[in-house]
């Protein structure tokens, strides 16, 4: 692509009513956006406001339904992701797109269009990774490789191919506080360059301190552009949201209660090659106490929920305690006997079977705590008891949905998330145990889930929160442990807990460290 | 020009019940250009294929003969394949009930009494079911993959059926034949109507499994297990359900059903064992599962319409002189437009005329 | 003696080896292809059939070989374009192949078929011990070592091949970065569609110049085992199938010695040693996940 004079002084891409259809929903309803050289852009919205969509149509990966595309003073047509590295643009996917049973230097490869031999390609990312400071060993499978280093193959990966434009996707979503400030040093190198990034994000705080101007999405269409830096987070955020989203209101934790959920000395081996070990993992929740497992994606969480909920089995019966009673060599449904509720991260095809309906889905978690309810002799489904049960859940959890008894497939993230909460709450039980409770969430249902968490506490129950939401935990929790690489720290009660000390611990510093004052970390 | 599927919000309900008479009549109409093409008439094949072996009585009796294993099989292989457990050594269940349940009449022709033909049935429901516990603890145990294992094991089944007709099996007064003696009378299954036809009681046995499995997939917890594994592994075990138990569970009831099809087939229609005594039952009810949409109800249906192609294919044979073996063609490229036809169920397909991107580039025909 | 055991062996292992590389390219690229054995008697009697009327038999491995290629692209049709269930379609695949080739077969049995003549390379293979074996097989022999160490290089050594391991890893990742996955997995499918169609040429033009209904008898299943049992690698499926090789021609000879063990239970071993060795590879669950394409069977519907 030419570039002429004249259209250097201009804008780098201009892109004017682009728009996307799936079926009959309008993910992106003529969207307008311009972006300058050496411009940190951000894209805000809420989840399923349609930001992914729109930069997969920059990046080639989705075809739009209408609209054009300038890039440095052309119109262009963006037909795939080859074409879009060729212009000048390149991305870093938020569910990184790489291979796990492929080398570092392999997954760059792949991105290259020359076929450069993989040892030029390995000296070429060294190069650039001392340059950047992302460190990177090229030889490594991704797969052993932890969230933080695949986002450094990835952003390596981009910057190979010397791109004008780089867009990058909730990149800080995965990333402890500190490995944030490294990236954002890295953004701000990249901008000194001329260069110029599409940024997206729901953190405020972050696109406040390091974006130069902002477009806001709502429900696929432009509802603002503006200036970050003159704007507060609430201001953004009722952009974002488009009316107040309700505070969640929790009181001053009351005195402890009688502990109802205890792990001692929880140990697991990894049962497949990307998993990872458990290393001797206590805690304690009490009643009316919620606690909250801060920590980087893929250190041990969805290993130790397995465990806790029942889903793999302990070797000794008192690892796991529940209402003080032994459960560790008891299953899933035991557990649920035992009064604990559990709600694993993934919503389709873990907390809910995708082409089953809701009430089916209902009955998922539920047939053995409420036989008697939802069965009736020899195993027989009693559907009318389900389907009412079904639509009190719905109700008491605002869940929109379209038809009677839709199949979980077919609801919003958001809606999905609180038909999966609210199928444990209506059991009213005394422990309940969440793995990201709003990943993915539109800010209005994680504002309704998390009160809905914290009034569970109130009501006397022990509620533990596995997330890797900082704000959210700190928002809910009495208290927050951290778990990285299959261990668990003590808990810091919430009042001495800082994003720092936590942060700290998520990036693997000994407990002691987190407590000093901390210069530049790892 | 590409093919474009876009996800259905829901699964079609429409699509659900047309898509296997979509795919039949794709079929009659692939099967009518085959004829042309062998130098027949496309119209008189089809009719003897497809219409004239409903005409007589003793024809329709041929019928649910040949469709009582289709269905008993099938029955049994839905509950597999909806718990995404692949059993396709059925044949091998089959041949194996058939022979356990043979011990009786021919190990002990002595044993003459009303309580030999139920001990027959118990045995070869015994023998099939114990035939598929191996894949399945293999698979449980050792995470082997079921779909290699159970074939393996059809012609092994195959060869120890061959072994014992032409070796210790085999009938003393045979003048060497390979095949056991004649079962007695005790020993052979009753026809229904034996004034009108050879159809027998496995026919009868077929009805009921299907029904009774029916009302447990749709209306009952262990149904809603097998489907829950099925669809969504990792939703099953949140549910505490054990995916190991389920492997064992699908294995031998379609092991137990395919053994109750063997000793039926045996005993009621042939009345001996023989070096080979299905004309790929086995292969054939997998056809019939998914025809049948998995549905134990639409499995009695498809049961009956490849019954008739087995039928239809001797007939044709006779009349107008093709051979016996376009029945097996007809059931291969039957299943084929099954599966096509189920994608109409959860996509929406749609012709793209070009690759190319602009602004209206997607030129839709809705199928 | 032992050199013309080592001959047979190689006649009973090479259309098992074709066959399984073929398939470890369709697996490694993502896809689940059980139509091997359809396939495979395709090109069984295709290859007989076009060598019987054109009375060449070069002119049947090519027809074979086009045959098993158009059968693949209907499973590829099928399972990449409308998205159907590989595993059922695979079925499918060998049912239809198993009936229609009974089907087209039925004017051939029992008629003396032509045979693909031997490579006799001068001197080399008048060398004792070994000349016959290194230097005087079948010209498919020869191709089916080829194949291997060519699919070994391409898979590991080219950029193509990494491309196709990408696309078997994972779909999305490569549908992302602008690989066309349908496009890599239609080539791969048609690849192993035109070995399995070559192993059975080989049946009935090398091993048996004869047709004879089913005379595939499980080899298309055995070349599914063996792909498993090699880890998805090239040079383990040349192991394993020589080991199948030897196992079958073993019984062969032991029932021709006239050893007192049922020849039904000889005949079985092939089969009975296919489930052993699918027993010992797959109890390391940690191996096999490690090995097995991550994307294997999963259905892929591009998002565009």
């Amino acid at each position: 692509m030419p570039t002429t004079l004249e259209n250097r002084a201009s804008a780098l891409l201009e892109v004017r009513g682009l728009t996307k259809l799936f079926g009959t929903l309008k993910a992106c309803d003529g969207i307008d956006l311009t972006i300058g050289r050496g411009e940190i852009h951000a894209l805000l919205g809420e989840n399923g406001a349609g930001k992914s969509t729109f930069v997969k149509m920059l990046f080639g990966a989705l075809e739009p339904a209408a609209g054009t595309i300038r890039w440095k003073g052309e119109e262009v047509s963006i037909t795939s992701p080859g074409e879009a590295r060729r212009l000048g643009i390149g991305m870093v996917f938020q569910h990184f797109s790489l291979f796990d049973a492929l080398t570092a230097a392999e997954n760059i490869m792949l991105s290259l269009d020359d076929s450069a031999p993989p040892g030029a390609v390995a000296a070429r990312a060294r190069e650039l990774s001392q340059a950047y400071g992302l460190p990177l060993d090229p030889h490594a499978h991704v797969g052993d490789l932890s969230v933080g280093e695949r986002q450094r193959i990835e952003i390596i990966r981009t910057l190979l191919q010397n791109p004008d434009l780089v867009i990058l996707d909730e990149p800080t979503s995965v990333l402890t506080p500190q490995e944030a400030d490294r990236l954002f040093k890295t953004l701000e190198t990249l901008k000194a360059e001329g260069r110029s990034i599409l940024y997206i994000s729901h953190r405020l705080e972050e696109v406040k301190r390091i974006c130069d101007k902002a477009t806001v999405l709502r429900q696929g269409r432009v509802v603002a552009h503006c200036d970050p830096g003159q704007e507060t987070a609430a201001s953004l955020a009722r952009m974002m949201v488009g009316d107040e989203v309700q505070p969640v209101v929790r009181e001053k934790p009351g005195p402890a209660g009688e502990t109802l959920l205890e792990v001692r000395g929880l140990s697991r081996k990894a049962a497949h090659p990307f998993a990872v070990t458990l290393h001797d993992i206590s805690l304690a929740v009490q009643a009316g106490e919620v606690l909250g497992i801060a920590g980087v994606a893929g250190n041990g969480q969805s290993e130790f929920f397995e465990a806790v909920s029942g889903e793999v089995l302990q070797e000794r019966a008192d690892t796991v305690r529940i209402r003080g009673r032994d459960a560790g060599r008891l299953d899933i449904s035991g557990r649920r006997l035992m009064g604990a509720a559990f709600v694993p991260e993934e919503r389709l095809g873990h907390a809910a079977a995708p082409a089953m309906t809701l009430s089916q889905n209902l009955l998922l978690s539920r047939y053995r705590t409420d036989a008697r309810a939802f069965l009736s002799r020899f195993g027989f489904i009693r559907t009318p008891a389900l389907a009412a049960a079904a639509r009190r859940i719905v109700a008491a959890m605002d869940v929109r949905k379209s038809g009677e008894d839709p199949e979980a497939n077919a609801l919003s993230g958001g809606n999905l998330q609180k038909f999966v909460i609210g199928r444990e709450l209506d059991r009213a039980p005394m422990v309940m145990v969440v793995n990201q409770p709003t990943w993915g969430v539109d800010a209005g249902a994680a504002a309704r889930i998390r009160q809905a968490l914290i009034d569970l506490a109130k009501a006397g129950s022990a509620v533990l929160v596995i997330s890797q939401d900082l704000d959210e935990l700190f928002e809910i929790c009495d208290a927050i442990a951290v778990m990285h690489h299959g261990r668990l720290s003590a808990p810091m009660p919430i009042a001495q807990a800082t994003y720092e000390k936590v942060g700290l611990l998520m990036g693997g510093a000994a407990p002691e460290a987190a407590s000093e004052p901390v210069l530049e970390a790892v | 020009m590409r093919i474009e599927l876009v996800k259905r919000p829901q699964q079609s309900a429409l699509f659900s019940i047309l898509s296997p008479f979509l795919a039949l009549a794709l079929t009659l109409a692939a099967g009518a250009v085959m004829f042309f093409l062998l130098g027949k008439n496309p119209v008189t094949a089809l009719y003897y294929f497809f219409v004239d072996p409903l005409l007589e009585v003793w024809s329709l009796h041929e019928l649910a003969v040949k469709a009582a294993p289709l269905i008993l099989i099938a029955v049994g292989l839905s509950v597999c394949f909806l718990s995404k457990n692949w059993n396709i050594g059925a044949e091998g269940q089959f041949i194996i009930g058939a022979v356990a349940g043979s011990i009786l009449p021919v190990v002990f022709p002595g044993l003459q009494s009303w309580i030999v033909l139920p001990l027959m049935l118990l045995m070869g429901i015994a023998g099939g079911a114990a035939y598929a516990a191996i894949p399945a603890v293999l698979k449980a145990r050792f995470n082997t993959n079921e779909i290699l294992t159970s074939l393996m094991l059809v012609y092994v089944a195959q060869l120890f059926l061959d072994w014992l007709v032409r070796g210790p099996w085999r009938n003393p007064e045979g003048f060497n034949f390979p095949e056991t003696r004649n079962f007695h009378a005790y020993a052979v299954l009753p026809e229904i109507l034996p004034a009108s036809g050879r159809a027998h009681w496995g026919f009868v046995f077929a009805m009921v499994a299907a029904l009774v499995l029916w009302f447990v997939l749709s209306r009952t917890l262990k149904g809603f297990e097998v489907k829950v594994i099925g669809q969504s592994p990792r939703a099953g075990r949140f549910a505490g359900f054990s995916s190991g138990r389920m492997v064992i569970f699908a294995f031998l009831v379609s092991g137990a059903l395919a053994g109750l099809a063997g000793i039926s087939e045996v005993s009621g229609a042939i009345g001996q064992l023989r070096p080979s005594i299905s004309p790929g039952y086995g292969f054939t009810a997998i056809i019939v599962a998914f025809l049948g949409r998995l549905n134990p109800l639409g499995i009695i249906a498809a049961g009956l319409v490849l019954a008739l192609s087995y039928l239809g294919g001797e007939a044709a044979q006779i009349s107008i002189g093709v051979s016996d073996k376009v029945a097996r063609a007809f059931q291969g490229m039957l299943l084929f437009f099954v599966l096509a036809c189920d994608t109409l169920i959860h996509y929406r397909i749609r012709l793209v005329r070009t690759a190319r991107m602009d602004a209206k580039g997607a030129q839709a025909g809705h199928a | 003696m032992l050199e013309s055991v080592l001959i047979t062996i190689a006649t009973a292992a090479t259309p098992l080896l074709i066959a399984a590389v073929g398939e470890l390219v369709v697996e490694r690229s993502g896809v689940l292809n059980l139509g091997v054995e359809g396939m495979m008697i395709m090109g069984a009697i295709t290859g007989f059939a076009v060598a019987i009327v054109t009375g060449s038999a070069w002119i049947g491995v090519l027809g074979a070989i086009l045959v098993g290629a158009a059968f693949a692209l209907l499973f590829g049709f099928l399972t990449l374009s409308l998205v159907t269930n590989q595993v059922a379609t695979g079925l499918a695949l060998t049912l239809f192949g198993l009936g229609l080739s009974g089907m087209i077969g039925e004017g051939f049995v029992g008629r003396p078929g032509v045979k693909l003549g031997q490579v006799d390379i001068p001197f080399l293979s008048d060398l004792p011990h070994v000349g016959r074996l290194l230097f005087g097989q079948d010209p498919l022999f020869y191709v089916s070592l080829l194949l291997t160490a060519g699919v070994a290089y391409f898979l590991f050594s080219t950029r193509a091949g990494l491309t196709l391991r990408a696309v078997g890893d994972n779909h999305d990742s490569a549908h992302a970065q602008g690989i066309n996955v349908v496009a890599v997995r239609y080539l791969a499918v048609m690849f192993g569609g035109a070995c399995a169609g070559l192993a059975g040429a080989y049946l009935s033009l090398v091993y048996t110049p004869q047709w004879v209904e089913n005379m595939t008898a499980g080899r298309g299943w055995i070349a599914l085992a063996l792909v498993v049992f090699a880890s998805w690698r090239p040079w383990r499926v040349l192991a394993g199938a020589y080991l199948f090789g030897g196992v079958t021609i073993g019984q062969l000879h032991a029932q021709a010695l006239g050893v007192a063990i049922p020849s039904q239970l000889l005949s079985a071993l092939p089969y009975l040693a296919t489930i052993a060795v699918l027993v010992i590879i797959s109890r390391n669950r940690r191996l096999t996940m490690m090995n097995t394409p991550a994307s294997l069977g999963r259905p892929f519907v591009p998002e565009r």
